[in-house]
């Protein structure tokens, strides 16, 4: 009688013990996402943003509102490119809370080249390489204290960055 | 999927981490044509982020404006010598890469 009791608990324990995993499996905890560790997402890139022509339009995509002029925002970006395709252009600022920074090419087809977003501990300064269609004028915009506040610089292009 | 596109040099002074990172990537603009005349379709990497201690610290968002085999410099506080730091990025096409390499 006790055999057959312990015989029919075990029977009972691993059919639920199956009945749990096989339940969890349906559930595809397996593969769950841990956001502190998941990679780059697509989902985060702000593809209306880099559809526009003007910098005010883009700014409005991207950020919401407008930039003012800043002497605090700074831009190193060569008089003359030799290359267009290549262009190294370095953003930073001494304004507080930057939470993001954005490199705009306004001759470029669409005007919006690169964003930045920087977390509380980044520091606001960033350095790249861009490509520029033709000579133009590059703007860097920072968003500190959720305003924004721009720079912008002519830099000449000798031969143009789109392969043309 | 793309395979070992991603060099990455953080080196750690004082509190803060200087990052440097180039990624082998053909960015191609869309708007340029083969020696046919057909343009190339746009191919381009659209988010690139890099994480450290398990928070993100600082994420790119690319257009085709970006040269070819990106170069980004920035810098974060924290980090110190032997923590990984993680790379990732996502291209328009759905492929990606990611490297986890120790600050220096």
């Amino acid at each position: 009688m006790n055999e057959f009791a312990d015989a029919h608990r075990l029977a009972r324990r691993t059919i639920l013990k199956g009945a749990v995993a096989g339940g969890l499996a349906g559930l595809g905890l397996g593969a769950f996402p841990f956001p502190a560790f998941a990679d780059a997402d697509a989902k985060e890139w702000p593809a209306d943003a880099f559809k526009h022509k003007s910098e005010a339009d883009t700014l409005k995509a991207l950020y919401g509102k407008t930039a003012e002029a800043s002497d605090k925002v700074s831009l190193d970006a060569p008089e003359i490119a030799e290359n267009g395709a290549v262009v190294p252009i370095a953003v930073a600022s001494t304004l507080p809370n930057i939470t993001g920074i954005a490199i705009l090419v306004l001759e470029n087809p669409n005007v919006l080249a690169a964003a930045y977003k920087l977390p509380a501990g980044t520091q606001a300064s960033v350095s790249n390489r861009l490509k520029m269609a033709k000579t133009s004028k590059v703007v860097a915009v920072v968003e500190s204290g959720g305003k924004l506040y721009s720079v912008s610089k002519e830099v000449k292009v000798t031969v143009g960055g789109c392969g043309g | 999927m793309p395979t070992n596109t991603i060099r990455v040099r953080a080196v750690a002074s004082g509190d803060t981490t200087e990052v440097q990172s180039l990624i082998r990537h053909p960015m191609e603009s869309g708007f340029v044509k083969d020696s046919k005349g057909q343009l190339i379709p746009a191919h381009h990497i659209e988010v690139l982020q890099f994480e450290h201690g398990g928070k993100t610290v600082f994420t790119a968002l690319w257009g085709p404006a970006v040269s070819k085999d990106p170069y980004v410099k920035f810098s974060f506080k924290g980090g110190k010598k032997g923590d990984d730091i993680k790379v990732s990025w996502v291209d328009n096409k759905g492929e990606s890469d990611s490297l986890t390499a120790k600050i220096q």
